[in-house]
């Protein structure tokens, strides 16, 4: 067995502090050249922390204990001066937020000169710049003389992670660390990126370390994954393996409990309980062994080390691993699926059976430019003409990317004062036409719960203040509010108790819980829901999705959910609208869309979300789209999505002359609503199977 | 960048002209020229009282802002900023004074603000090490003392150190020493000497405050990701900081040069009326006690300009260093 | 004067460039503030002023205004622990005298500019449109006139009017600052979803002013308050040392030390003790003022990685 590229041996960081927080507890793996390995984890898990150790640059008050070996040599202890040496030739690293790991003052073209002559001092200017325009090239970044010069703040997210990733290369290394490297952008982007990454490492023929959250990116692109809880890494195996039989209850926990495109919609989700531990008040024994519902007394009394599972190769750290593996205690009577819950009440009784209605809905923000005098320059059409409907007791889901206008669109909806252009109706009454009094009555209708719990729930209030507000708007007397907001923390599966304690003090799960019965008090028949599972962790997630549908059953509600993740979608609307650039381009029933989609950007969207199947993965054809989006503030003749259409490409030129100057109106073709003239031959692009 | 700048500078002229007219209107109402003319023995001629406040544009008969009106006008037209309650043309008194405070002022700020800046990025970068705790805690001690009371205490120390060596080393009443002889070198030593001390107490006054801001400027940008790029580029940690963070941290400066400009130009003001100088400060406190709205006016206005100037300097720094505001 | 600290005119800076203020945690705080031991300094030390200007004067034998004839610009001693003066008045209780004249204009001055400076930036801030666009023009004017001059203008209305038109106009010349950056803390807290979710609920705006943003710039205010008090201070000691603040026969720190600085070398006792105290009191304002801010905001200076 040849050395490997990379060593880890029991790895210990601590940070110091009141308590100290020993974020890796003792964690070994390697890395063979050339590999591609993904760490998979959720918050707290420790692997960031682990591969920002790898690279020295922790903070200082950091110890870090333990031996990591790179090429042999020993890189703990390593003096900042001869590490120096190696970052950036040997080692590199790719960071998750590129607008904030980008230098603002300095261009682009300096920022990549800067790592080609730190590590070669007799480089020349015109030299280095010749290899950044090379590498721009290289990473798709076009107009590369103009791009050399500019700023990073005038690149969109997906460019700016291809700059960085063209600094990670520059000097061909070993051993390329991305820690989330596509977190923060949107999913077509993010398929992009990760294409690009496959194919730096052929270039420069360096090993991966690719840190990640999401199941579907490890499953797409690793050789072998590590999966890491608590601050050790509890199974280890080639992706195959892992993802066709998991051994460690976390892991199967996980993987049942995500929304995946490839599974059949009607399941319910297995929700996982409890919520990761944290570092500083970690359980006796095995840190998973309170959510685990195989765990058993013994688990409670040591933390089980890795234990190999029939072969070097497969690793778990479970003492019941062996009954997993051989089939005494399968993963579906671990965690088995809930029923599905019948509806109990009867949704909002509408005329036209439609809770939310629009019509050819409009909102334009006006462009100013000019310093001394503003002038109008052009305008923002960030809804451009958008109808839809939310039937009543169904849920209606609206996806698209960020700058697509689902969030404006959302915003409109909520103010309850009508469009500027166009028609907006809630409950059947159109808030254009409301007064004062009749807004805020209406208001008792539809509800509203937000992505980010932290951010949504007034840190300075109690959590029975937050939930009793939107009933202080309706007068409802004191002892009443209290007796409702018991109730319904009730509803959401929390104590009742709870009630007097801040927000601070609870989890993500739990806070969404929270801002989840804070629009339930008032007994609306709408909810708007912006994004609400995005900010939280993964084996967290199913649980608040269930606890959505059980509620939209339970109380007859109606939803309007806004989401970017498409598996989430899939699983809980049952209409579905695609959004770009401010216009619905596909809408239909969840089931039609979703298997047969006939524009090219849901087919594209849906092609470039991860599954968390390595076999379905591997014999996927990917739709990728040509660069980025464009700014809103141009205007695009005929089809706006034509400058990055792949359909668009594919057929003859006298079909194109269409897309240029004709802009496409929705029609129905094939079970959906279709805003594309050549819907009929979508199946030019869907060469391959589509998502199921 | 252009664009930006322009509007910035139009906004501060307006602001100035305002404040300005502002000042006249404060000063008519509570200064009172006429006074000097009252409770005489043998009490003046009501006329002649008339004449001569009509002569500096005081008449408290003629409605304020009419007053106004013909100031602005007189300004505009012929330059000239009215008749002081000497009888002398305000701008002369004025041109008179003013180089001496701006030679004060200029020296003290950008000096101060140099130290300043270098104090702070150093305490920032050895954070909690000894330069960084004294530092911290002697500007701690010196924004808390009063410009004066700094001026004295140099005074105090001048004086026993003249008297240790006998002989008169540092000198600082006034700008320089009256008939003195001597050909230029001596002159330039006999300035020099008058001139260390009040520099020493601005500087020290204003390089207090600006390394305390940019010490915690500094800091935000310690901690920032991109500095992490740098080190894992193949920088160590102190080139990184300093070239990567440095830049960066001098941004937010530049506004707080602007907004702290009008301290600087008071603790510039009483430094120069502790130590006697001739300058603006001085004028000021004598247009009060003389009861002259045209000087008093006429010093608003020089402050004004001056601060324009800062404001408008500092935004040319600004987009210097950051290139997201030159859209 | 300005109550700006460093951290605070970033806030106000932000807003110009598509500000999003930094996140000001709440919990804690004073717990926080009191584990760093400039805190506590600060804390003693302006406690034992204040006790001290109440009961200093019952200590020591002399008041402030009689004479003693048997000691006329005599040095510290047993008798007079500060010296006393040309006239043979005794420094100790002038000292007092003076310092709760400046305490008083400290405690009302200060805290009254930071009153005004949270209502007016609220309201600018979460109202926005035409009011926020004249407000802040207001502002920048008030800018650009060093309060220190506006004030030596309005000193012949003092003399008219006493010192407590001082207070007055301390208070109205010191908010400036503090409102640009309350405005655009409440710009950016209007922004966060928990105000939006209270919007979409139908409360109405002055409520949501009161409940919500007002409590979360609440820290900032306290630290404003603070370190006006000794701010205010300073610019009090400041005019009436050129006789522009309190009259004659009102006495404050500043006055004394006026009438010290002339004889500052020669019999230095005049000045020394009234500016020691004087240094003193501002200080530890600044000190509990400093560990404040460092609890409020913990990405501030002391609470790095």
């Amino acid at each position: 067995m040849p050395e490997p590229l990379l060593r880890v041996d029991d790895l210990n960081v601590t940070f110091a502090g009141n308590p100290p927080v020993h974020a890796v507890r003792g964690v070994s793996y390697e890395v063979r050249e050339k590999e591609f390995l993904g760490l998979v984890g959720e918050s707290g898990s420790g692997k960031s922390v682990s591969s920002t150790a790898i690279m020295g640059l922790l903070p200082s008050s950091a110890k870090v204990s333990g031996s990591i070996t790179f090429e042999g040599r020993e890189l703990v202890g390593l003096g900042d001066r001869d590490f120096s040496r190696l970052r950036g030739q040997g080692l590199s690293m790719i960071f998750q937020d590129p607008l904030s790991a980008l230098t603002p003052v300095y261009s682009i073209g300096d920022q990549i000169t800067e790592v080609l002559h730190l590590h070669d001092k007799a480089l020349s200017k015109q030299a280095a710049r010749a290899r950044a325009a090379e590498l721009l090239t290289l990473v798709g970044i076009p107009n590369v003389q103009r791009n050399l010069n500019a700023f990073p703040h005038e690149f969109s997210g997906g460019m700016r992670q291809r700059a960085m990733i063209a600094i990670a290369i520059a000097n061909n290394p070993r051993l390329i660390i991305a820690d989330e490297p596509t977190t923060a952008l949107d999913v077509t982007i993010q398929a992009q990126i990760l294409e690009l990454l496959q194919e730096a490492r052929e270039v420069t023929g360096a090993a991966v370390l690719l840190i990640t959250h999401d199941m579907g990116v490890v499953a797409g692109n690793a050789d072998r994954v590590a999966v890491m809880y608590a601050g050790r890494i509890v199974e280890q195996a080639p992706v195959r393996e892992l993802f066709a039989k998991p051994l460690m209850p976390y892991t199967i926990g996980l993987l049942r409990s995500m929304p995946s495109l490839s599974a059949p919609r009607s399941e319910r989700l297995v929700p996982l309980e409890g919520r990761p531990p944290l570092l500083t008040q970690l359980p006796q024994g095995c840190p998973f062994a309170p959510r685990c519902p195989a765990a058993i007394p013994e688990c409670r009394e040591a933390e089980p080390p890795l234990f190999e599972i029939g072969g070097p190769t497969r690793r778990a750290a479970c003492i019941r691993a062996d009954e997993i593996d051989d089939g005494r205690l399968p993963g579906p009577t671990i965690y088995p699926r809930p029923e599905t819950v019948e509806p109990e009440a009867a949704p909002l009784a509408t005329a036209t059976g439609n809770a939310i209605e629009l019509h050819d809905v409009h909102k334009v923000y006006p462009l100013y430019s000019g310093s001394v005098m503003r002038r109008r320059v052009g305008s923002v059409r960030a809804v451009d003409g958008v109808s839809f409907e939310v039937r009543t007791g169904q849920t209606l889901g609206l996806v698209g990317e960020s700058g697509c206008g689902k969030t404006t669109t959302i915003m409109e909806i909520l103010e309850l004062k009508g469009a500027s252009e166009g028609t907006i109706k809630v409950a059947d009454r159109d808030t254009a036409t409301l007064g004062k009094a009749e807004r805020r009555a209406l208001r008792e209708d539809i509800q509203v719960v937000f992505q980010d719990p932290m951010a949504s729930l007034d840190p300075r209030m109690t959590v029975g203040d937050i939930i009793a507000e939107p009933l202080t708007v309706h007068d409802v007397p004191e002892a009443e509010r209290r007796r409702r907001v018991s109730d319904v923390l009730d509803l959401v599966g929390l104590e009742r108790s709870y009630a007097q304690r801040y927000p601070h003090e609870f989890s993500g799960g739990q806070r969404q819980r929270i801002g989840i019965a804070r629009a339930l008090v008032v007994e609306p028949k709408v909810v708007v829901l912006d994004e609400p599972v995005s900010a939280l962790d993964v084996s967290v997630q199913a649980g608040v999705i269930n606890l959505l549908e059980d509620l939209k059953a339970r109380l007859g509600l109606s939803y309007l959910f806004v989401a970017h993740d498409l598996a989430v979608v899939r699983h809980i609307a049952d209409q579905v609208a695609v959004m770009y650039l401010g216009r619905i381009v596909e809408y239909g029933p969840s089931e039609a869309v979703f298997s047969d989609p006939r524009h090219p950007y849901t087919v594209a969207l849906l092609s470039a979300v991860p599954v968390p199947d390595p076999v379905v993965e591997a014999n996927r054809h990917r739709v990728l789209l040509d660069g980025d989006l464009p700014s809103p503030a141009d205007r695009i003749t005929g089809c706006s999505f034509r400058t990055r259409c792949p359909l668009y490409k594919l057929v003859p030129p006298e079909k194109q002359e269409m897309c240029r100057t004709q802009d496409p109106q929705r029609r129905p073709v094939a079970g959906t609503s279709v805003a594309c003239h050549h819907a009929e031959h979508i199946d030019l692009i869907t060469a391959g199977e589509p998502v199921a | 960048m252009i664009g930006f700048i322009a509007k910035r500078l139009v906004n501060y002229v307006i602001l100035a002209v305002i404040a300005t007219g502002l000042g006249y209107l404060i000063a008519s109402s509570t200064l009172h020229p006429i006074s000097k003319f009252l409770g005489r023995n043998p009490p003046v001629n009501q006329d002649a009282i008339d004449a001569a406040l009509d002569k500096m544009g005081v008449n408290p008969e003629v409605p304020v802002l009419v007053r106004l009106k013909d100031w602005a006008v007189n300004l505009v037209t012929h330059g000239s900023l009215g008749t002081s309650t000497g009888g002398r043309p305000v701008t002369e008194e004025i041109a008179a004074r003013a180089s001496t405070s701006l030679r004060l002022l200029l020296i003290g700020t950008l000096l101060g603000a140099l130290i300043g800046v270098l104090i702070g990025v150093t305490g920032a970068v050895r954070q909690y090490r000894a330069f960084d705790r004294v530092s911290t805690y002697g500007s701690f001690v010196i924004t808390a003392t009063p410009t004066f009371v700094i001026a004295v205490v140099l005074m105090i120390l001048a004086t026993n150190l003249n008297k240790l060596v006998g002989h008169q080393v540092i000198q600082f009443t006034g700008e320089y020493t009256a008939g003195l002889q001597g050909g230029f070198w001596s002159h330039l030593g006999d300035r020099a000497t008058h001139l260390l001390l009040p520099t020493i107490a601005l500087v020290l006054t204003s390089a207090a405050t600006y390394s305390r801001y940019q010490r915690s400027a500094m800091l935000d940008v310690l901690s920032a990701d991109y500095i992490r790029t740098a080190r894992s580029k193949g920088r160590t940690r102190g080139s990184a900081m300093i070239r990567h963070g440095v830049r960066v941290a001098l941004i937010p400066m530049s506004t707080f040069f602007a907004y702290s400009f009008g301290l600087m130009l008071t603790g510039a003001s009483v430094t120069e009326l502790v130590f006697s100088w001739h300058g603006m400060g001085e004028y000021l406190l004598s247009s009060i006690h003389n009861n002259d709205i045209n000087a008093a006016t006429g010093t608003i206005l020089f402050t004004a300009v001056l601060v324009l100037i800062a404001g408008t300097l500092a935004d040319v720094l600004y987009a210097a260093l950051d290139p997201r505001v030159r859209v | 004067m300005a109550v700006m600290g460093p951290e605070t005119v970033d806030v106000a800076i932000e807003d110009d460039h598509l500000g999003s203020g930094g996140t000001v945690v709440h919990h804690g705080v004073v717990r926080r503030t009191l584990s760093a031991p400039q805190a506590w300094i600060g804390v003693i030390v302006i406690a034992l002023v204040v006790v001290w200007a109440v009961v200093g004067p019952w200590l020591a034998k002399w008041d402030a205004t009689t004479t003693d004839v048997f000691s006329f610009g005599v040095g510290p001693s047993r008798d007079h622990w500060f010296g006393t003066n040309d006239i043979g008045q005794d420094i100790y209780a002038q000292t007092l005298v003076g310092l709760r004249k400046s305490l008083v204009i400290g405690f009302i001055a200060g805290p009254g500019a930071t009153l005004i400076a949270g209502v007016v930036g609220a309201v600018s801030g979460y109202v926005g449109g035409v009011w926020d666009k004249v407000i802040v023009w207001f502002i920048d004017l008030m800018l650009v006139l060093p309060a220190f001059y506006i004030l030596v203008l309005l000193s012949p209305v003092f003399k008219k009017l006493s010192w407590v038109a001082m207070v007055v106009a301390l208070a109205i010349l010191s908010w400036m600052v503090m409102a640009r950056v309350v405005r655009g803390q409440t710009m950016s807290i209007k922004e966060r979803d928990f105000v939006k979710a209270a919007r979409f609920m139908g409360v109405p705006g002055w409520t949501i002013i009161r409940r919500h943003i007002l409590p979360n710039v609440a820290s900032l205010l306290i630290i404003d308050a603070t370190l006006g008090v000794g701010a205010t201070i300073l610019t009090e000691s400041t005019l009436s040392y050129f006789g522009f603040g309190v009259q004659a026969p009102d006495v404050s720190l500043g006055t004394l030390l006026a009438t010290g600085s002339a004889s500052a070398v020669t019999r230095p006792w005049l000045f020394v003790f009234p500016a020691a105290i004087l240094v003193v009191t501002v200080l530890a304002t600044s000190l509990v003022g400093d560990a404040l801010r460092d609890a409020v905001d913990p990405t501030s200076g002391a609470n790095r990685a």
